[in-house]
């Protein structure tokens, strides 16, 4: 453990609780992503390294080495302000990464700097009606006509297509190649001709994913990150990306102090919810969870840095961090009893609604990228190198 | 900047388990735990204090090797690994962090030699049970001790009602003592009850009693990682084994799961573990809260794993001859000593001003 609790940190902390204190009015809450407000706080973080801290500079970023006490102190401070830690999203927190790790120049030139200052918002084109958690089956297919792609298929859950600029997309190039190797990764803009999207409601009553189809679909060439034929691999060094993003201890530490503030406030028979000690056991058991996968995400970003093994640590946080988080929305609601059902335009509404909807958008993150189960299956027999499902082949 | 153990640390448990491994394995174990060898924990003992590691928070000036909580964490890490038999937590890390304060170096190198165990009686002190307690007058101990940690010691670090700390000989006048059976045979638990006994003040002050009882939370957390990577390990093993309706039980899904919930509960509280003993030594700001969550949640964690690693194995878990059920019990002895999951988590509520 090397951790230098040193003087720099203690004056680090103090510049971020300075910086705080100066602009937290300027914080957005809960508006859309694309209102000014929203891109002028994001462009604020950047440039005082709070998020993109870590991207170089030649692509917009703040550009600064990674350093994981930095890094916790940021997240500290801006959990304990309950202030957003700036944008999200399939672009920032998937496709980044990869354009970093497998994209061209050219490409980490052109998409990286719009993507982390929020200007240019992107969607994920991965399943299929009939290809979900066996994603690599999936039909979406694009064939080469000169210089151009030609995509036609349907994809499904597509977060975010309806405001998406431009959307990463796995498509069949080599149907005749065994399914792994005959998928390759296309990056084209949503306003191309013969997109057409269909808004899905969801469980929460909001319309956050759709189904999206393609006709025709005219894809320059050039727009393929990777080879031809490995999307799969592409796709895979991505999925590595979102699970990290998914369960985020840092949002769940937000999360847990604006349940600590709730539970200080909100009262049963007119005792406060935090006086009683069941919900305070409560209260105390999600925050030992919290912490320790605050820790354990310490140490997967120091192994990456000191080129250590920490696979299965790695592996686990989506499973853990999206049912941790859905634990901690669902305490919530618990310990206000009726209250805890309100919604939408209800006066009693506490927290603007977050407790419901959240509870209910992690249920959908437990689903997507991977369920839980899928993830059992991975930690299971990659992480523990257990005997795999004996294969199935199909009949006729 | 690293999060994470050192070369040396790494070195340390390698050494430490390959030690154990062929030293004292579990037919050893079972021989200790059953009475078949008689004195077994003390002979281990003197083993280990061959390798230093009675010493390893012992100052050099007192003939120790002045590691850090992180070592004997460590340590304590694959002593539950190996659910072995010895007298680790009272004699090399609870009692030398009270001796240290009172300034004791006689004790200490006698500690760092091998010559000397340490039990420790502070429960009373944490939540007392049974009635029990102790008074004293600064110089003599009325009172008794239930639930001990490392019976059978030569000395023991005893807390009064107000938590100062004092140390008390096996054989001092007017102590009067009987072992306690519980289901963990590796470390034998008692009784002690004192009557006008002579004891030495170690520390009246409060941040002694403290340190004391957070190092032994976390080193309780630590064999409970230990003991249940070992759970896992085990069921992962007998899982690529075991053949039912013509696969290994391990190709079912079923079985996949329960092994993957295991290990990814586990995984973060080996940070968590590193970090808590971390911060004993060099972030006192975080190290009492820390100590809490740690020992509460690795109890709850290492229930879960405890209880799953014995129905992956189905009957033959159940039974003593492969002897699942030392790393069962061992993981639920470090659970209620020093303080059950809900009462350290009361505790760190407290700490963070959430108790009114
Ligand atoms: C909120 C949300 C947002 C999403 N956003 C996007 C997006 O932006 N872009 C995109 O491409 N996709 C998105 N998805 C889709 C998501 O990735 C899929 O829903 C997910 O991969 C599961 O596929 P499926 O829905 O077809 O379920 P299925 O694969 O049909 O699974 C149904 C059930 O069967 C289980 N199951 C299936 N196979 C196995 C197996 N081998 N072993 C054990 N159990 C198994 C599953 O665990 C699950 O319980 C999103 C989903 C949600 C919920």
């Amino acid at each position: 453990m090397d951790l230098s609790h040193g003087s720099e940190y203690e004056a680090f902390r103090t510049e971020v609780q300075q910086f705080l204190h100066e602009h937290k009015d300027q914080a957005p809450r809960g508006e859309n992503m694309r209102s000014r407000k929203v891109l002028d706080w994001q462009r604020l973080l950047i440039d005082n390294g709070y998020t993109a801290r870590t991207i170089p500079r030649e692509y917009g970023g703040f550009g600064a080495d990674p350093d994981i006490l930095k890094g916790r102190i940021i997240a500290e401070e801006f959990a304990n302000a309950r202030v957003s830690q700036g944008l999200g999203g399939q672009g920032i927190s998937m496709l980044v990464p990869t354009l970093l790790e497998l994209g061209t120049e050219e490409q980490k030139q052109q998409f990286i700097k719009p993507t982390i200052e929020g200007e240019m918002v992107w969607c994920q084109g991965y399943s299929e009606p009939g290809a979900g958690s066996d994603l690599a089956s999936l039909r979406t297919s694009a064939t080469l006509d000169g210089d151009e792609w030609v995509v036609n298929g349907q994809k499904i859950w597509t977060s975010t297509a309806h405001i998406a600029d431009w959307i990463f997309c796995l498509v069949r190039t080599e149907p005749d190649a065994p399914k792994h190797r005959g998928i390759s990764f296309l990056l084209f803009r949503m306003d191309t001709p013969g997109i057409e999207i269909r808004p899905l409601v969801d469980m929460t009553l909001a319309a956050n994913f759709n189904e999206t189809f393609f006709t025709d679909v005219h894809v320059p060439k050039h727009q393929i990150v990777g080879e031809r034929g490995q999307g799969w691999q592409v796709a895979n060094a991505i999925l590595g990306h979102e699970r990290d993003s998914l369960g985020d201890p840092n949002a769940s530490l937000t999360r847990l102090n604006a349940l600590t503030e709730l539970m200080k406030h909100e009262t049963m028979g007119g005792q406060r919810l935090i006086d009683n000690p069941v919900y305070r056991d409560r209260l105390m058991k999600i925050q030992g969870r919290v912490m320790a996968m605050r820790f354990n995400d310490m140490r997967v970003l120091s192994a990456r840095l000191n080129n250590k093994n920490a696979t299965l640590a790695r592996m686990i946080t989506k499973l853990q961090g999206t049912e941790l988080r859905h634990d901690l929305e669902g305490l919530a609601i618990d310990i206000m009893g009726e209250v805890g059902l309100a919604y939408q335009d209800n006066p009693y509404l506490r927290d603007g609604g977050s407790w419901q909807s959240q509870y209910m958008y992690f249920l959908g993150l437990i689903i997507g990228g991977g369920t839980s189960q899928i993830q059992k299956n991975i930690i299971s027999e990659r992480g523990l190198e257990m005997p795999r499902e004996p294969k199935v082949e199909k009949q006729g | 900047m690293e999060f994470g153990l050192s070369e040396e640390q790494t070195l340390l448990a390698d050494s430490v388990h390959r030690f154990l491994e062929e030293q004292v394995p579990l037919e050893r174990v079972r021989g200790i735990a059953t009475g078949e060898e008689t004195d077994g924990s003390q002979s281990v003992w003197q083993e280990l204090a061959d390798l230093g590691i009675p010493a390893l928070l012992i100052p050099e000036e007192q003939g120790g090797v002045g590691l850090s909580q992180l070592d004997a964490a460590v340590v304590a890490e694959m002593f539950g690994y190996h659910t072995t038999p010895a007298p680790f937590i009272g004699t090399a890390v609870m009692a030398p962090i009270a001796l240290k304060a009172a300034g004791d170096d006689t004790t200490l190198a006698a500690i760092a030699k091998g010559e000397t165990t340490v039990g420790v009686a502070i429960g009373e002190a944490v939540a007392s049970r049974l009635d029990a307690g102790v008074t004293s007058n600064g110089e003599r101990l009325t009172g008794k001790c239930v639930f001990i940690i490392n019976y059978g010691s030569d000395r023991y670090l005893v807390a009064d009602d107000t938590g100062a700390l004092f140390m008390v000989a096996s054989d001092a006048d007017g102590l009067t003592h009987r072992p306690l059976t519980t289901v963990d045979r590796t470390r034998p638990s008692g009784e002690l009850v004192f009557d006008d006994t002579p004891a030495q003040l170690l520390s009246s002050d409060a941040a002694t009693f403290e340190a004391v009882l957070d190092a032994g939370r976390v080193m309780l957390a630590a064999d409970t990682l230990g003991a249940a990577q070992n759970m896992i390990d085990q069921a992962v093993a007998y899982a690529k084994e075991r053949e039912q309706f013509n696969r290994p039980i391990g190709s079912f899904q079923a079985v996949k799961h329960m092994c993957a919930e295991m290990a990814a509960s586990l995984e973060p509280c080996r940070p968590m573990v590193w970090y808590a003993a971390h911060a004993l030594d060099e972030i006192p700001e975080e190290a009492r809260l820390t100590a809490c969550h740690t020992k509460a949640h690795l109890a709850e964690v290492g229930t879960f794993i405890a209880k799953t690693s014995t129905e992956v194995h189905g009957g033959m878990g159940f039974t003593d001859l492969v002897g699942l059920h030392y790393w069962f019990k061992r993981i639920g002895f470090n659970r209620q000593m020093l303080g059950v999951p809900e009462l350290v988590r009361e505790e760190a509520a407290r700490l963070q001003g959430l108790v009114v």
